[in-house]
């Protein structure tokens, strides 16, 4: 293919001939001489003492290499971190050991494990180790928790994990303003598996004539996992090489570092085999992070002409039993700094009181916080418009931030880039036609009919930076991104992006931003990433990053490459550099265009090196480190219309609009399908998944048999449409998108149920809005029983 | 445990081998003869992920034991093309942007090839609900479902579309 634009094209993804014939190696597909297979002993209780673990019967089944428990990892395989450990909120950080030690903390925590010659070997004599365990009493429920004698580790009292606030006005003050009132309500957002399609897993190899151990890791960013697994294991980081091979989605569930990573990547040390852990499904579910988990009480303050004058919430939220690597940031700094959205709210309150619990470890799903977020704000906002009788469009376009007011300073503090609010609002509008769904609406509740409308108006806060403000949260680690550009002597190109995408497309995205700033065919460039041993250094993909942070390192890498190649022409064609042009991949001398060299020329003079200006050192390639000056803020407003049916409580999505902003667009091809995935999810939300659990701790949705994942005959045909507000805080004016829909989607549909109910006085139902949920509230409303 | 002879065609070749009786097609396919592109995405039967055709319909090879598949046909995501030539699902997966991460894809392909073989010409519903044993995170299914209406077409253009086709 030929030169392509930066912005605008459409073109197919570089990624996809691999997977669609089946070539791609996933962590599972990597088979090397020798390899054996690991498996795992999990609790099958949520909170016990072991008393004995007999690994005898084990030790001698058909095939067995190894049986270890803690003990024999003492010493060499030290406690996970957490890396992101928020100050000032009292955090509590017991350690977490590879293995549980003394006691079990939820089910499906690792006790054994076993390494045998094939994995059916392993699987079977892992059903030999017979543990003997004290059954606790569990605590599940973060109420009951945080009241609770039985703690889930002995030195974190009341299973307090931290206490979190933000404040910024007064928002007492406002609420006693004359004339306002405040509309209080308590809100689930429930607890969420993430299920990317392909499970965790971990091959290693350990060479103990070079002291090499390479790992092949299902991470989102495998130099994190380098730096934190050197740790770990007390293993010279330069000797530890991680590779992040083609990875089977994430959504935040391959952030983490996980205690199998280590524990297998010990073993091929120790048995100087190679070895290769795969989890099952059921595994996935257990010990694989959840996300959410929010109960919250809020209450929003609002002058009688809907401008909204103050938010307090209180929440808590679910931890699991152990604190994973990001987990204290997704319910405090992004989630209490970001519960302003797109409005003018000017006293904000926020408390978040973490609780450790006999579950799973809870970390960062697709947004984040900011959905959680995103879900208090817009379902208040709907519920102040109905006790002010003021219509939700309404209410929202009197307090969103004009676009005349950017930079602008929300009460928390984060000041956002950007933006253009009301017509993202507008054009959402626009598309559905409010005014005839309005009128739509009212006509079929003249026949019984309970049709819905809902609107949902975000942003969301991505691309985190600069570093040294996300360090001062807590965060060990940098959030800036490195990119490396590289001609080569035949004039082909090659980039190397510490980004670690896994679905999200930037091969073709960061291809087509080289081949326009270079001139080069898109075939030309090849875009390498994901192993530590090829790229200097990288902070990874998640936080909707990729594009506005990596993509802007390897913008500015190819300037530098650009920059050097013009000096080696006007050398070479002895002109200054100044009456170069650079014009479809190639200099000429201004007013001359036949005198002139192709960039493709210039690479190879640049690797002979015969002919170079004075000082100036071989080679033709550029790198950049880019730490961005802030977040970026893209935004939008979804809109969707449902029906009830009230006979069986099922809720039909009629039309989804989503009007999404996120900068300037590479690839519109790749932005709706990220737009699209994200929907799913949120949509997801609103009506089916939800994890549960029973009183003593068993994960009653622990298959994807009990948890709905949804399914294509479940989801609407989604009509997007995008305005584009360019950023200021990179070059290329882009903003994140990988996590909008998500935030958007999940206030939008339940916002248009309860609009749907609202003739039968149903104020809220919490999510998911399960028929049998539905159902009953329309039944108890109607005055049955329910 | 004492193995069984298996002997099957797979992707046009012949291939015996001595499993365990227990062995899933599935794990016959990638780790006996190492076609790694059928991938294991659940323990329940529910994602579709490992979707292959046996003896040209659709089937789940984790619910199959590599010993029922005596004597089968089978096609797996690496026989789809012909000559280094991608099948026309294959094509529309690519061009409609009807993948991300790619770990369903494979199996969605299988499964849409199969729906295709029955209903040459199917609506959007008729895909929707064909693709409900197959689980995708990513793409929130429109554009697989986009990416089946262009195989169609390319597959109905091949043999001559009836009138009233597109």
């Amino acid at each position: 293919m030929a030169v392509t634009q930066v912005f605008g094209a459409r073109v197919r993804r570089r990624e996809d001939p691999r997977l669609i014939r089946g070539t791609a190696t996933y962590t599972d597909d990597v088979t090397l001489p020798g390899l054996c297979y690991a498996a795992f002993v999990r609790s099958p209780h949520a909170h016990a003492r072991i008393r004995r673990v007999d690994t005898s019967r084990a030790r001698s089944a058909p095939g067995v290499l190894g049986v270890f428990t803690i003990q024999d990892l003492e010493g060499k395989v030290n406690p996970i971190p957490c890396g992101w450990q928020v100050p000032n909120c009292d955090l509590k950080t017991p350690p977490h050991p590879p293995l549980a030690r003394d006691k079990v903390r939820f089910v499906g925590d690792a006790v054994a494990v076993v390494v045998a010659e094939s994995r059916a070997q392993a699987y079977d004599a892992a059903a030999l180790v017979d543990v003997e365990y004290e059954v606790l009493p569990a605590v599940v429920d973060m109420e009951a928790a945080l009241q609770s004698t039985t703690l889930v580790h002995e030195d974190v009292p009341h299973n307090r994990v931290l206490l979190w606030s933000v404040k910024g006005g007064d928002f007492g003050a406002a609420a006693r303003e004359p004339g306002v009132r405040v509309v209080r309500q308590r809100l689930v957002n429930q607890r969420l598996i993430p299920n990317a399609m392909e499970t965790r897993a971990v091959t290693a190899q350990y060479n103990p004539g070079t002291g090499e151990l390479t790992l092949w890791v299902t991470s989102q960013n495998p130099h994190i996992a380098r730096v934190i697994l050197s740790g770990v294991l007390s293993f010279p980081e330069h000797k530890l090489r991680v590779i992040a091979p083609e990875v089977g989605g994430g959504f935040g569930s391959k952030i983490p570092v996980y205690p199998e990573e280590a524990v297998v990547a010990h073993l091929a040390t120790r048995l100087a085999r190679p070895v290769k852990w795969a989890e099952t499904r059921r595994e996935n579910y257990l010990a694989t992070i959840h996300g959410r988990d929010h109960i919250t009480d809020a209450e929003m303050a609002v002058r009688p002409d809907g401008t909204v004058v103050g938010l307090r919430v209180r929440t808590l939220a679910n931890f699991g039993a152990y604190l994973s690597t990001a987990a204290p940031a997704i319910p405090t700094i992004l989630y209490g700094l970001v519960l302003s959205g797109p409005y003018r709210i000017p006293n904000i309150e926020c408390e978040v009181t973490g609780v450790f619990t006999n579950t799973t470890p809870t970390d960062a799903y697709r947004g984040a916080g900011r959905p959680e977020a995103t879900y208090v704000l817009e379902r208040m906002m709907d519920l102040a418009a109905r006790e002010l009788g003021l219509d939700p469009a309404e209410i929202r376009r009197r307090n969103l931030i004009p676009k005349d007011q950017f930079p602008y300073t929300v009460a928390t503090g984060i000041t956002y880039d950007s933006g253009d609010y009301a017509r993202a609002l507008d054009r959402a509008l626009e598309i559905l036609d409010y005014p005839k769904v309005r009128a739509e609406q009212a006509a079929a509740r003249q026949q019984g009919r309970y049709l819905g409308v809902g609107l949902s108006t975000y942003v969301e806060i991505c691309g985190a930076g600069p570093s040294k403000v996300v360090g001062s949260t807590g965060f060990a680690g940098g959030l800036w991104e490195s990119a490396v550009v590289r001609f080569s002597p035949t004039g082909k190109v090659t980039v190397f992006t510490g980004t670690s995408p896994h679905g999200q497309g930037e091969e073709t995205t960061f291809a087509q931003i080289v081949s326009h700033e270079l001139g080069v065919p898109l075939d030309d460039v090849e875009v390498l990433h994901g192993d530590t041993d090829s790229i200097l250094m990288g902070w990874g993909t998640y936080g909707s990053r990729t594009t506005p942070v990596g993509g802007t390192a390897v913008y500015l890498a190819a300037q530098k490459v650009k920059e050097k190649a013009k000096r080696i022409a006007a050398h070479q064609l002895e002109v200054s550099a100044d009456d170069l042009v650079f014009e479809n991949g190639r200099f000429h001398v201004r007013g001359a265009p036949d005198r002139g060299m192709t960039i493709q020329e210039v690479a190879l003079q640049a690797y002979l090196a015969w002919n170079l200006p004075e000082g100036m050192e071989p080679g033709l390639e550029g790198q950049a480190n880019w730490d961005p000056s802030n977040f970026v803020f893209p935004f939008g407003t979804h809109a969707c219309v449902v029906e009830v049916d009230p006979e069986t409580g099922q809720v039909r999505i009629l039309r989804y609009v989503a009007v999404d902003d996120c900068g300037r667009v590479i690839n519109p091809l790749i932005v709706d399908g990220q737009v699209h995935g994200g929907i799913a999810q949120g949509v997801a939300q609103a009506l089916w998944e939800g994890a549960r659990y029973d009183p003593a701790g068993n994960l009653l949705t622990g298959s994807m048999a009990e948890y709905a994942v949804p399914k294509a005959s479940w989801l609407p045909r989604l009509e997007c449409d995008r305005t584009e507000t360019p950023t200021p805080v990179n070059p290329l004016g882009v903003k994140g998108v990988g996590e909008t829909g998500t935030i958007a989607a999940t206030p939008c549909v339940v916002n248009a149920v309860m609009d749907a109910l609202s003739p039968l006085g149903i104020r809220h139902l919490d999510m998911p809005l399960w028929p049998e949920r539905v159902w009953r509230a329309i039944r108890q409303a109607k005055g049955g029983a329910a | 445990m004492t193995g069984v002879r298996v002997s099957m065609t797979v992707n046009g070749v012949e291939y015996t081998r001595d499993v365990e009786p227990r062995t899933l097609l599935v794990y016959f396919l990638r780790e006996h003869l190492g076609l790694t592109g059928t991938h294991v995405g659940c323990d329940t039967s529910t994602c579709g992920a490992c979707t292959v055709l046996m003896d040209g319909k659709a089937v789940k090879s984790c619910t199959v034991l590599a010993v029922q598949a005596e004597g089968a046909r089978i096609t797996t995501v690496e026989g789809l093309a012909r000559d280094g030539e991608l099948h026309p699902i294959q094509q529309a997966f690519w061009d409609e942007h009807g993948l991300q991460c790619g770990f369903c894809t494979p199996g969605m392909m299988l499964a849409a090839v199969d729906l295709l073989q029955r209903n040459p010409n199917p609506t959007e519903d008729e895909i929707r609900h064909a693709l409900e044993g197959n689980l995708c995170r990513c793409t929130g299914y429109q554009h697989i479902v986009n990416a089946v209406k262009a195989a169609s077409r390319i597959m109905g253009a091949a043999v001559g579309a009836p009138a009233g086709g597109e």
